[in-house]
């Protein structure tokens, strides 16, 4: 089959690998019929995430078909359409039984690897590095699925991949960070990053009842989505000091949350974020975090940082006695997919919301390589691609 | 100790993994030619048919005060000699079932990788093969020291074993149930010469992590039925 390999920084190819086959009980196997390219994705692009190895396929965003499954499985069938969660799993233990899902025990077969870093390890992901389990991931032509009978939910014919394809990831990372705000009537959100994560992040704000969101980054495009798909107000760092003017359009007090949903990548203007740049640059630090500095800088007193953008390692000159003196929560991680994936597709299901409206670009799975720069250098307008492994499908 | 307490454990056992199941993993472990999955077939297939062994009616005799010295491995060797390992986890599903399975000893392999076979030769005493450097096996006898159904086994290598070690399993409801916290010591002695670097290669050079790894394998089994993999799975060119 085809599939998108990581060769190292900067270097994704298509390659022919061998097509997955069932290697557990609860497996199944899914022939991809749309997969994404994810703002992770651009970490391991750009090499910020380590225990990744030449020959790795990437892609956790993906659906499809059900071609085989494992004797155990009982709840899939050969033919199901499912969206498959890009955390993986086991369903039966601590944390999958309290719905913490992305922390699962049981399904990173290399967790020594994150325990050695982090203490503990969350659950296996797909293509996403080696110490996240080194699952072959599902841009791909074909997908293996471990514990297949937890996390895949199955679709209707009525709907296209375009609007359920989302459920993979950025519509729960988006809704799991606005329902981390806490949001109660008359609040102000603000967001920090409109990429595909954040413009999920801004449309779940409002469904949960914020009174207004105020979206900030530099690429003009996307920021216009937020205004035009969301009703976000913007704010546009290039142009504008984004604590006095967050400060300014909050009445004086500052937003009620703020939503990091730029990660470990942010790039900026200010002092902190050129001094970020050298030290990952140079090797002595490991993230750039200089959103979440301003985030933690800007939100009010008692309010809520909720942070799904990824961070790796230790990060520098974080504010920590302004979030103490300010008396924050911060709430972040991983997604809890499975937590959100049926009551999104309800809402999808009901027509309230539509999420194929991030889709900017869509690409045979060939273009993979290039696509990963577009989106990266966000050229041509570039929000969110998705690609075709087969080709055109009838979904 | 009656054979009644067997069968019971077995039909538990089935059901919570499915003996079939097992074989079936088995198997395909197998057709991997890993020795383990030739055990586990052997020991799914051989526990389907004929039942788990027995308690040892004969620890007692061993001359360990079973009140007393519990899972202290430090009385079988005589003192804390050679290498002490400790490890700890919690596993959601009940001490019975936990304690069962461990003690069906044919079973270890499934997650205990450095063994490639268990045979009960009695209610007592028990053969082990290991794998050694080299493609070589190293095989010991043990017996059974300690042992109070449902929360506790200990067994020792007998004596002329030219493996020194002694162990113990300890299965304790962990609050608000969560299950069961499930704590292995094990001691060995690794002397000088060929066998003394067979033990210590066969732990690695962390043996904390290698008994870490059988217990997160043995958790994995017991909660999911399976223990999660990658190898098999397609990859790109390296
Ligand atoms: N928690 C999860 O489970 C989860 C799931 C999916 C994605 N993510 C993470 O979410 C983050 C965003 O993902 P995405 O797909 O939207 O990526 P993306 O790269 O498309 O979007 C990031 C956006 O942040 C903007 N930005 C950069 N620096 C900024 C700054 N200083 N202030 C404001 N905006 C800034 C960029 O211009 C860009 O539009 C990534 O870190 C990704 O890894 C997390
Ligand atoms: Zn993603
Ligand atoms: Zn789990």
């Amino acid at each position: 089959m085809k599939a998108v390999v990581w060769h190292g920084t900067n270097d994704v190819r298509v390659e022919r690998v061998p097509d997955p086959t069932i290697l557990n009980p609860r497996d199944a196997i899914i022939r991809v019929t749309t997969t994404a390219i994810c703002g992770s994705d651009l970490h391991l692009l750009d090499g910020f995430i380590p225990t990744m190895k030449a020959g790795d396929i990437l892609g956790h965003e993906f659906m499809g078909e059900v071609v085989d499954v494992g004797t155990e499985n009982t709840r899939l069938k050969v033919g199901d359409r499912v969206v498959v969660p890009f955390t993986i799993a086991c369903g039966r233990c601590f944390f999958c039984e309290r719905q913490l899902w992305s922390l699962c025990d049981n399904s990173n077969p290399n967790a020594w690897m994150a325990e050695k870093l982090y203490g503990f390890s969350g659950s296996g992901l797909f293509g996403y590095s080696h110490m996240m389990g080194g699952y072959a991931g599902g841009q791909a032509q074909f997908v293996r699925v471990p514990f297949a009978d937890v996390g895949p939910i199955k679709i209707s014919d009525g709907l296209t991949d375009e609007q359920v394809l989302f459920l993979s990831d950025i519509f729960p990372t988006g809704y799991m960070a606005a329902e981390n705000c806490n949001i109660n009537p008359g609040d102000t959100i603000a967001v920090w990053g409109c990429g595909p994560v954040g413009q999920m992040a801004i449309k779940s704000a409002f469904l949960l009842g914020a009174e207004r969101v105020i979206a900030i980054d530099d690429v003009p495009e996307r920021l216009k989505m937020a205004q035009e798909q969301s009703g976000a107000e913007t704010v546009n760092f290039d142009d504008e000091q984004v604590f006095d003017r967050l400060k300014d359009l909050t009445g004086g007090m500052g937003p009620d949350a703020c939503i990091d949903a730029v990660g470990l990548e942010a790039h900026g203007h200010t002092l902190d974020s050129y001094y970020d740049k050298v030290k990952t640059a140079t090797m002595m630090a490991t993230d750039r975090p200089n959103a979440l500095r301003q985030a933690i800088h800007a939100c009010r007193k008692g309010g809520v940082v909720s942070i799904p953008g990824v961070y790796g390692g230790f990060l520098d000159k974080m504010p920590f006695g302004a979030a103490f003196a300010k008396g924050l929560t911060f709430k972040m991680g991983q997604t809890h997919v499975m937590k959100y994936m049926q009551p999104l597709l309800d809402l999808v299901q009901e027509g309230a919301v539509d999420p194929s409206f991030v889709i900017t670009h869509r690409l045979p799975i060939d273009q993979a390589p290039e696509a990963y720069k577009t989106f990266r250098d966000k050229k041509n307008e570039c929000i969110k691609v998705i690609l075709k492994p087969h080709g055109e499908t009838v979904h | 100790m009656t054979s009644d307490i067997n069968v019971a454990g077995v039909e538990r056992w089935a059901s919570a993994l499915g003996g079939a199941a097992l074989a079936a993993y088995g198997i395909r472990q197998l057709k991997d030619r890993s020795p383990s999955g030739a055990a586990l077939t052997a020991a799914g297939t051989a526990l389907i048919y004929r039942g788990a062994t027995g308690h040892c009616p004969m620890y007692s005799a061993a001359g360990i005060n079973t009140a007393d010295s519990r899972d202290d491995t430090r009385t079988a060797l005589s003192g804390a000699r050679g290498v002490n390992v400790q490890e700890t986890v919690t596993i959601s599903r009940p001490a019975d079932e936990l304690y069962r399975f461990w003690r069906s000893f044919e079973l270890l392999p499934s997650f205990m990788h450095h063994l490639v076979s268990v045979e009960q030769l009695d209610q007592c005493r028990s053969h082990w093969v290991a794998k050694a450097p080299a493609g070589r096996t190293i095989e010991w006898n043990a017996e059974i020291i300690n042992e109070i159904p449902g929360e506790l086994i200990g067994w020792r290598t007998l004596d002329g074993s030219e493996v020194v070690s002694a162990g113990s399993v300890r299965f304790k409801p962990a609050p608000g149930g969560r299950g069961t916290e499930v704590r292995v010591r094990l001691q060995y002695d690794p002397p000088g010469g060929k066998l003394g670097s067979t033990i210590a290669w066969m732990f690695g050079e962390e043996p904390s992590q290698t008994i870490r790894e059988d217990l997160r394998r043995f958790k994995r089994l017991m909660e999911t039925g399976e223990i999660p993999t990658t190898d098999g799975q397609p990859r790109g060119n390296r």
